[in-house]
């Protein structure tokens, strides 16, 4: 057993003062003793970025070509780029990461994406959650593909939590993952009679002979307990960090919650959608600025508060692609194929770099005369964070089929 | 697939004078049921039991029971009309629900981007009426989604809802993929319900001319792709001979750069791969690559006509890849047209794998997640004998000592939808608007019609029991039986009926403390026991 003391130092709920420490969480607690575990907080933008405008490629004389009323100015210009390496710039709304590649905490992927070539919003987003593109029948995400390969006795009902109404499909599969709306709403809801029908669930299911619903039953009551002590109506941002007002906002901050907390999160998901702009897409302000604004201000936020826990964690960003080099008749941009994604992290993030092949965007360079080509597959990202950061070495169970040889070394 | 069956199951714990023949077995339907065995009926061939009901199937017989069951054209289900009388979309055509629900709304969607104007709006500002015309547009999928609630509580031809369920899960189709929810109400109403207890080779053909499932799994847009055909190449008029007969030269895509999505035309093997995989043979039914190619080519032109208004099934020649294929080491011979579609779907429906496939998912949802090996050889060997007569096949799974066995008493984890439905009837509880019942099933993790990959939803405890979930399924009971549920007046509190007074002994004190009547319904509804069917 754990002395209180150490107990104290490293779960910081004060479980012992209230009474209780249920059980996965000495577990958790010997587990933090061991080394903290790895983090992945992973964010999916729903309905293709234009990854063009996000990571501007301005020193391509192609991409203003084809982009007369939508491009991003050329860095020293009005409402022009952020500059990152001198052909590369963030869009100006994303300027609040900039000082995390500064810090080269933040690497970027370019011209990543799927080697299959829909341009269905469905069958894209189906693809990058299973992790399988082209194969329709995978019944798992994988996210939770990785959850299974490292298994283990400590986990927690909290080891994944997507932020959101239901399960994303990433998370679906053979191992636990909790969806939570709202962190604060978790538990018993029986007004006040709550605690005595809590106590009354709770020992019909501690009590079931039915060996599945009695462990899940008893978890379920161990989290709740767990919840109520990390009690998140208190929690306050450290750092500075002020997360926007909006529930991609509320996502980030209770992530930062549960992180802080020690509840034994290791894997965390949150979304935010509104970038399928076909039509007034807008340059550096508008439609696409609103929704960038939102995205970088949270990031940047959630960086800053989770301190020096960063060192343990990456934040990773997808979309299911890009959007076409050319912009269409309604000052919008149609679907494409290849995109940027995001990593950010601690000391370990080899940040401050674009990585991957830029194919350039002349037409002939194009993805079938049109879109940024798919240089990166986007499962040599996720393969990457899971080796280099989540310490599978062999991710071929998580992505079948997928020859994991390209290795970009984000990560130190 | 290999199955691991546990030793256990494979004991008939009940009717040991039962004989089997080759083919055929005695009902093993007990002539004297206890009140378990026949809420037990109850939970697997129906949503579970209102108050009153296991009373009511004594007085009939429970074998008679079953077989009324088995014939659902035979029980009047007026109620259950009456509730539904009001729903407009229910009775109307594909074309109807495209011309009357979508086009409006989504004229108004466009008209509505193109007058933002002002780049820097962050999102366009509709008009009260647009609003309007934006919330008609989901009419079509709400009401669905709460008919399905309605008859799952209220219908007498319980199996028929189940079957429902099943083929639809079996068959699914995602209601958020394009303009598949144009399509959602009549793929339930006219392609699976009225096969649920018919023929598999009839509903099998009537999912494959499906516009839901053209839509959904691309074969609408699946083309030869050395045809001449308009998507190739509008003004083509070119011809030579090759594979197939007649053919054109290969054409590049339409450019068009303004084209919102631009597709490849092609060859498409999605659904030649599902129609296998997931409808008929299963993953290990013994196909191969090649089997999917020529699958996929002997369904080339079939397709929808005028896919984004409402449109049906229809053939289109110029699509269609002529030359001959061997599926499975039959021969389809060139020049077939339509008709090589129709003998792909009657190689797959005669398949041995088929009918094993099949049964293996019937005896799944009926018994047990480990669906024991002897009763699946039963109901296959019916499949293949009947020529695939699906009341046939249920009658051998409905009447087998399997099926009442000791070992299939609450062997099932409901499933979330199972789980909320089957707690309206236990209470007694009244829907008045059903609207507050599909949203619980989706925060219970079923969303209905919204199962994104073909497999649909997965018929395993593993699948169901979670921790969130088990919580809200306990907040679920609490809202329902104080009132608190929208749209659904809450009984009179008893709840004998839900388990048939079974309960551990330690539940039993656990609810024994409670003193308010809708506590006890509560700690009832969410107990362990009742998660099980």
């Amino acid at each position: 057993m754990l002395s209180r003391r150490v107990f104290m130092k490293n779960g910081g709920l004060a479980l012992l003062s209230l009474g209780f420490a249920p059980a996965f969480l000495s577990r958790t607690v010997e587990a933090a003793t061991a080394g903290r575990r790895k983090i992945l907080i992973t964010i999916f933008q729903r309905g293709a970025v234009d990854g063009l405008n996000m990571v501007v490629p301005f020193g391509e004389r192609e991409y203003y070509a084809s982009r007369p009323s939508i491009a991003i100015p050329r860095p020293n210009d009005a409402q022009g780029a952020v500059d990152l390496d001198g052909f590369f710039g963030l869009h100006p709304r994303l300027a609040p990461l900039k000082p995390l590649w500064d810090a080269r905490q933040l690497a970027i992927v370019h011209a990543s994406g799927s080697p299959d070539g829909t341009r269905s919003h469905f069958d894209a987003q189906d693809y990058m959650e299973s992790g399988t593109p082209g194969v329709k029948s995978t019944q798992d995400g994988w996210l939770n593909r990785y959850l299974h390969a490292r298994e283990h006795a400590d986990a927690t009902p909290f080891r994944a939590v997507a932020l959101a109404a239901s399960l994303p499909r990433t998370l679906q599969g053979v191992e636990p993952a909790l969806a939570i709306g709202q962190i604060g709403q978790f538990g018993i809801r029986g007004g006040q009679a709550t605690d005595m029908l809590q106590a009354s669930f709770e020992s019909e299911y501690a009590a079931a002979a039915d060996k599945v619903l009695n462990r899940t039953g008893n978890e379920a009551f161990d989290a709740i307990k767990m919840m109520k002590s990390a009690d998140p109506s208190k929690y306050q941002p450290e750092n500075g960090a002020e997360y926007p007002r909006s529930a991609f906002g509320d996502a980030l901050r209770q992530i930062a919650q549960l992180v802080k907390a020690d509840v034994g999160l290791e894997v965390a998901f949150a979304e935010l959608g509104g970038w399928d702009t076909h039509v007034n897409q807008g340059n550096a302000v508008g439609q696409l600025a609103q929704r960038l604004d939102d995205f970088s201000r949270g990031l940047a936020a959630l960086a800053r508060d989770l301190g020096d826990r960063m060192g343990d964690t990456i934040i990773l960003t997808m979309s299911e692609f890009g959007r076409a080099v050319a912009e269409n008749g309604n000052r919008g941009t149609d679907h494409g194929h290849g995109n940027a994604m995001f990593i950010i992290g601690g000391q370990n993030i080899k940040g401050g770099r674009v990585y991957g092949r830029w194919p350039g965007l002349a037409r002939e360079q194009r993805y079938e005369g049109r879109d940024l080509a798919v240089t990166t597959d986007f499962r040599a990202v996720f393969a990457e964070v899971i080796r280099a950061h989540l310490g599978v070495t062999d991710t071929r169970s998580i992505f079948p089929g997928f020859n994991d040889n390209a290795r970009l070394a984000f990560i130190a | 697939m290999v199955m691991r069956i546990p030793a256990h199951v494979l004991v008939v714990a009940v009717s040991a004078t039962v004989t089997l023949a080759a083919s055929s077995q005695k009902s093993a339907v007990p002539a004297n049921p206890d009140d378990k065995t026949i809420l037990h009926v109850l939970n697997r061939i129906g949503f579970g039991a209102r108050p009153g009901d296991v009373e009511r199937v004594r007085q009939i017989g429970l074998a008679a029971y079953i077989d009324q069951q088995l014939h659902p054209e035979r029980i009047a289900d007026r109620g259950v009309d009456e509730q539904l009388a009001g729903y407009e979309t229910l009775t109307k055509n594909s074309r109807q629900i495209a011309q009357e629900y979508y086009a409006p709304g989504q004229k108004a969607r466009q008209a509505a981007k193109k007058n933002a104007g002002d780049a820097t709006q962050d999102r366009p500002q509709l008009t009260p009426e647009e609003m309007k015309l934006q919330r008609k547009m989901r009419e079509p999928l709400i009401e669905l989604s709460e008919q399905k609630i309605v008859r799952a509580a209220y219908s007498d031809r319980q199996l028929e809802e189940v079957m429902t369920d099943f083929w639809f899960n079996h068959f699914n189709v995602f209601a958020n993929k394009g303009p598949e929810q144009e399509y959602l109400t009549s793929y339930e109403r006219d392609v699976i319900r009225p096969h649920a207890l018919g023929k598999f080779r009839d509903l099998l053909e009537a999912t494959a001319k499906s516009p839901a499932m053209l839509f959904y799994l691309d074969n609408w847009q699946s083309v030869d792709p050395n045809g001449v055909h308009p998507a190739n190449n509008r003004a083509a008029t070119t011809r030579g001979f090759g594979r197939g007969g007649i053919f054109g030269p290969r054409f590049p895509p339409q450019q068009n750069p303004n084209a919102k999505q631009q597709q490849k035309r092609g060859l498409n093997e999605n659904y030649g791969r599902e129609l296998m995989e997931l409808h008929t043979l299963g993953v290990d039914g013994g196909y191969t690559q090649t089997d999917v190619v020529n699958v996929a080519r002997a369904f080339t032109g079939w397709t929808i006509d005028q896919p984004r208004q409402g449109g049906s099934f229809r053939f289109e020649p110029r699509f269609h890849d002529a030359g001959e294929k061997i599926v499975l080491g039959h021969r389809i011979k060139a020049g077939g047209g339509e008709n090589d579609g129709e003998q792909v779907l009657d190689i797959l429906a005669k398949h041995p794998s088929t009918a094993r496939f099949i049964s293996t998912k019937l005896v799944r949802r009926f018994v047990s997640d480990t669906p024991p090996p002897a009763l699946v050889d039963r109901a296959a060997q019916r499949f293949s004998e009947t020529d695939g007569d699906m009341r046939e096949v249920l009658r051998t799974i409905l009447t087998s000592p399997e099926f009442f066995a000791a070992d299939a008493y609450r062997a099932k984890v409901k499933t979330p939808f199972e789980f909320v439905v089957s707690s309206v009837r236990a209470t007694g509880s009244t829907i008045t608007d059903p609207n507050g019942l599909v949203q619980q099933v989706r925060q219970l993790g079923e969303p209905l019609y919204m199962c994104q990959p073909p497999t649909g939803y997965a018929d395993k405890a593993e699948a169901w029991v979670n921790t969130g979930a088990l919580l809200n399924r306990m907040n679920f009971a609490l809202a329902l039986v104080s009132g608190r549920m929208r749209g659904v007046e809450p009984g009179d509190g008893q709840v004998g009926a839900a388990l048939a007074n079974d309960i551990s002994s330690s539940t039993a004190a656990t609810i024994a403390k409670a003193t308010d009547p809708k506590q006890v319904a509560a700690l009832t509804l969410g107990s362990p026991e009742f998660q099980r069917r």
